[in-house]
């Protein structure tokens, strides 16, 4: 039966009955396979990028030496290695003098990610793999604009004179910690003890760098979690730098919904393959029963073709993917740095999988259906399979589906939103469809021959025409998602970090200061600094219970609770802040006083709304209830607060202000001369973390878009296969409208009426699905802001018309180039 | 009797075709049985039937049905490989050969004439030398001359594998050809002659 069921499928293959289906599975895995495939080397790589703002795959912190025990596990385990040592200290240079944020480190770091140097101040950087020479210091440019020095010039710290040797413009691993705000030193772990600055009581954080293969990496990291002792700590790309990590995260996300609606519109693609060749079958299989094959033979022969096709199909789809993949990574070399990872097989199984599930899904069912086709049919036409509801058939393969979802997302929940994202789309895209036709049979009567015979076509098959609407509608959502909704997300993401986002910010300012501060800004080309006003206070009483440490097991919890938290006053939301649960403060609460807080730290401190607070603030204390709680943006590089009370609450309290502002591009001695005007504030550079922030995001938006293509080639592909569904039965259509008597004219016109229709409900259908699914994933999954695109009302309808407008004109040619015998005899 | 030949004639809606049916055991009666070779058709399942058909009877339709995927020559092999049976393709080509269509083997059915299609679907139906034929009005689609031509090639074949014939149609002409002939009226034996 196997080489009969080969044998078969190399003659339908010839006679060009499974080239439509066989070219939905290649596209179907192809596109699976690449996403994942792609995916895959893409996320390795993301992973390794991520890594460089830890300087290593494991970063280890401690405030004492680490044990040898340590540094023999990672040697034993064939991990590379480095140190570093960091302190703050004074530098000396003639009469200046600047407290610098020391970091010592020892050859080979960092182990991800390069240092960047230049050789004088505005002057190009470039990356080096070095760190400085025994009795070299490497200073940035607020340091080297601090003491007034130049590379070549002599510094004094602690006890020992160096050399200036470069200008450190980029360390990967400089993270956002107070320390790091201090202008910075890089120099030898080795030159450290002549310095003498070493010294018991020295507050001194010691680093311990690890990196290598996965495996080598994640038992480290396990065996060391276990000894970790007092003042010891792992840093995770996740406690290290959250901002990174909400970027990746947000990226997987868009990769990994990617991958799924390839796997829907793949299926779709499929079904309408599956069911185009079964009908053409039917006869097949009357005959075959005729002929004497039993219904198990028949069953397992179909099902062995369709095997063998979902094999060769997935090899070829396999290859495919591989190809476009390695294209696409050969074309985005410029954009990713270093090579990429080389994929893992994973990606093959997972696109071979794609194939065969989703074509045995589809198939089997209709193929237990060919079982009940009755014999008789080769005698008498109209005895064609028991029709049964298509919900019923297709479950076996939407049960497919789901799986393939639930695989693809790793999680129920996301798959289970998708999944029934997309069945709700397809029963209203239904409704919808079927409604509008009804309507148009019972209005839209008028017209002349072509138009009445063009709608009466479409009326004739309803639930037909139906279906045909709301495949070619999810093809349309899928392209105008991919196009138009694409763009817009892309944008709002991007948006979180305008090129002109606030890159430094100064603590500290005096309420005199304001005006002059103001003033000094404006002249030095700053646009619209942002100002906040703080007031430091403590946390005394939830709900007039008094509250301590003890009140709280979580350490962080512990740990804030008795301290000051600063606080705000404002009378307005601020930008990027979110209410999850109650309102702003409205009129009632500005005159008697509210409080608003940070969602996080609701959560730590098991407070909500309606709770009051009580703070104390030089020696004086207030209190309100909460009626907000406020989600925030840790991404967005703005000054946030975990509590904004009303003004008149806080006004009477002294208090200084924060600012944040962008730069001026060109302006590196903007800060130095800040501190010099005013003494007292703290001015916090964030420009390196930022550019850095920004690089990450541009490529991963860069990699995201690459994989949507494929995708879009999906739904594309899906269109073609809609619009093919009913062909057979259009040709034949025309061939005896032919024998009536009807001209090419007429029947092209007809075919247009039909087709304009058709495309215009599925036009609208698309826009309506992709705007609904656009809001859904900015406003639920991504929490961006979402844009809306007027053109999309416009768009969809347009590109339904174009397309089936095409289709008709392609499909009628077909139909109208050979006699219509030739169509008759073959629709016999 | 074997070798017999008997036509079963009526006008439309007569019952012509559902007799044929029931004979072949692909329509189900209301009442009553089918023994076909001394088995009850009806006592059988479904793929039961089918196993008797591939064993005993051979098929042709008044529309052909010839599978439009397959060339002539695998569409006379089908049968023969259905039934797991060795040498196909070279008995198919034998068969073609007798129906006057050696030259024809590797032609698609759309790009036969009626006439030729209708002369493979004979060369599948007695390529499993069956022991009963039945035949569809078969020239029903086809223009007198050409019907002419294949009904002589079928009572040709016929009389050599000395297989039994029952040929529905309304051609009174065909009819007198057959031994036997029964005439349909509402579902009913009219008359046999």
């Amino acid at each position: 039966m196997r080489r009969l069921a080969l044998r078969m499928l190399l003659r339908d293959w010839r006679a060009g009955e499974l080239r439509v289906l066989a070219l939905a599975l290649v596209l179907a895995v192809g596109s699976v396979a690449s996403v994942a495939f792609f995916g895959d080397r893409v996320r390795q790589a993301l992973t390794r990028e991520a890594h460089q703002v830890l300087g290593a795959d494991v970063l280890m912190s401690a405030d004492h030496a680490w044990a040898a025990e340590f540094r023999d596990e990672i040697a034993r385990r064939g991990l590379a290695h480095a140190e570093s040592m960091t302190f703050v200290s004074m530098v000396r240079a003639g009469n200046e003098a600047q407290l610098a944020a020391v970091k010592a480190v020892t050859p080979g770091y960092p182990l991800r990610g390069k240092l960047r140097i230049a050789s004088g101040l505005n002057i190009p950087d470039a990356e080096t793999g070095a760190i400085p020479e025994r009795g070299v210091l490497w200073l940035d440019e607020r340091m080297m604009a601090a003491l007034k020095v130049r590379p070549g010039d002599t510094v004094e710290l602690g006890s020992t004179h160096f050399r200036v040797g470069a200008v450190l413009t980029l360390e990967p691993d400089r993270g956002v910690s107070f320390m790091n705000f201090a202008p910075r030193l890089m120099m030898r772990l080795e030159d450290l003890p002549a310095t003498g600055l070493v010294q018991p009581g020295s507050r001194i954080g010691y680093q311990l760098f690890a990196a290598g293969g996965r495996e080598a990496v994640q038992g480290f990291e396990q065996w060391a979690k276990s000894r970790l002792g007092r003042g010891e700590r792992i840093d995770s790309l996740e406690n290290a730098r959250p901002e990174v990590r909400a970027g990746l995260d947000r990226a997987q996300n868009f990769l990994g919904l990617t991958a799924m609606l390839a796997v829907v519109l793949s299926a779709v693609a499929i079904a309408l393959g599956t069911r185009r060749y079964t009908e053409r079958h039917l006869d097949g299989y009357a005959v075959m029963r005729c002929l004497g094959a039993t219904q198990s033979q028949l069953f397992a022969l179909f099902a062995w073709e369709f095997l063998l096709l979902a094999l060769a199909a997935s090899v070829a789809g396999c290859v495919l993917g591989f190809l476009v993949q390695a294209l696409v990574a050969w074309w985005l070399a410029a954009l990713i740095p270093g090579t990429l990872p080389p994929p893992g097989p994973m990606p093959v199984l997972q696109g071979a999988a794609t194939g065969l599930v989703l074509l045995l899904g589809f198939a089997l069912p209709p193929l237990l259906q060919l079982k009940d086709v009755p014999a008789l049919r080769v005698i008498r036409r109209d005895v064609g399979p028991p029709r049964q509801g298509a919900l019923a058939v297709y479950i076996v393969g939407l049960a497919a589906v789901f799986g393939l979802l639930f695989w693809q997302a790793g999680e129920l929940r996301l798959a289970g939103y998708v999944f029934g994202g997309f069945a709700a789309a397809f029963g209203i895209f239904a409704a919808i469809a079927y409604g509008a036709l009804r309507l148009i049979g019972r209005f839209g009567r008028a017209g002349n021959v072509s138009w009445r015979y063009g709608l009466a076509n479409l009326l004739r098959r309803p639930r037909a025409n139906a279906v045909q609407i709301v495949a070619i509608a999810v093809g349309l959502t899928a392209i105008l998602i991919l196009t138009l909704i694409r763009v817009d997300l892309l944008d709002s993401w991007r948006g979180r970090l305008p090129p002109d986002a606030p890159d430094r910010f100064l603590v500290n300012i005096q309420p005199e200061q304001r005006q002059p501060l103001d003033e000094f800004l404006e002249r030095a080309g700053v646009k619209r600094p942002q100002t906040f006003p703080m007031v430091r206070a403590r946390l005394t009483a939830i709900n007039g219970k008094q509250v301590s440490a003890e009140d709280f097991s979580e350490e962080r919890a512990k740990r804030q609770i008795e301290r000051e938290f600063n606080l705000t006053y404002l009378s307005s939301l601020p930008v990027d802040n979110k209410i999850a649960e109650g309102a702003w403060f409205g009129p009632d609460d500005l005159a008697r006083g509210a409080i608003s807080v940070e969602y996080w730290i609701a959560e730590r401190f098991g407070i909500r709304r309606g709770d009051t607070l009580e703070f104390v603030s030089d020696g004086r204390s207030f209190s309100a209830p909460i009626t907000s709680v406020r989600k925030l943006e840790w991404d967005s590089m703005r000054p946030n607060f975990f509590f904004i009370t009303t003004p008149s609450m806080l006004e009477g309290f002294p208090a200084s202000y924060v600012a944040s502002f962008h730069a001026p591009a060109g302006d590196a001695l903007l800060t130095s001369r800040l501190s010099q005007a005013f003494p007292n504030l703290t001015v916090i550079d964030v420009s390196v973390v930022l550019r850095q922030l920004q690089f990450v995001m541009d490529q991963l938006i860069g990699a995201v878009q690459l994989v949507f293509l494929f995708a879009l080639a999906a739904g594309v592909l899906v269109l073609y296969a809609a619009l093919l569904a009913t062909q057979d039965e259009r040709t034949h259509e025309a061939a005896v409208m032919r024998a009536l008597g009807a001209s090419r004219a007429q029947i092209l016109a007809a075919q247009r009426a039909e087709f304009a229709v058709l495309g215009a409900i599925a036009g609208l259908l698309g826009s309506f699905g992709a705007t609904a699914i656009g809001w859904t994933l900015a406003t639920r999954v991504f929490q961006l802001d979402f844009i809306w695109n007027g053109w999309i009302w416009l768009a969809g309808p347009a590109l339904g018309l174009a397309c089936v407008v095409l289709n008709a004109w392609v499909g009628a040619r077909a139909a109208l180039s050979r006699p219509p015998m030739a169509a008759l005899r073959e629709a016999q | 009797m074997r070798g017999e030949a008997l036509a079963v004639v009526g006008a439309s809606g007569s019952g012509k075709s559902t007799l044929l049916g029931l004979l072949a055991g692909l329509d189900t009666p209301s009442a009553g049985a089918v023994r076909l070779d001394g088995a009850d058709l009806f006592g059988l399942d479904e793929d039961g039937r089918a196993m008797l058909r591939a064993k005993l009877l051979g098929f042709v339709f008044q529309s052909f049905q010839l599978l439009p995927a397959l060339n002539a020559l695998e569409n006379v092999m089908l049968p023969l490989e259905l039934k797991g049976e060795a040498g196909a393709a070279d008995r198919a080509a034998k068969m073609l050969e007798r129906v006057g269509l050696a030259e024809r083997l590797r032609h698609y059915p759309k790009t036969l004439s009626g006439g030729e299609q209708q002369r493979v679907a004979l060369a599948r139906a007695f390529v499993t030398q069956p022991k009963l034929l039945l035949a569809d009005e078969p020239t029903g689609n086809l223009d007198a001359a050409t019907g002419a031509a294949v009904i002589d090639l079928m009572f040709e074949l016929n009389a050599q594998a000395r297989t039994t014939l029952v040929l529905v149609t309304h051609d009174d002409a065909i009819a007198g050809r057959c031994g036997r002939k029964i005439r349909l009226v509402a579902g009913r034996i009219d008359g046999a002659g």
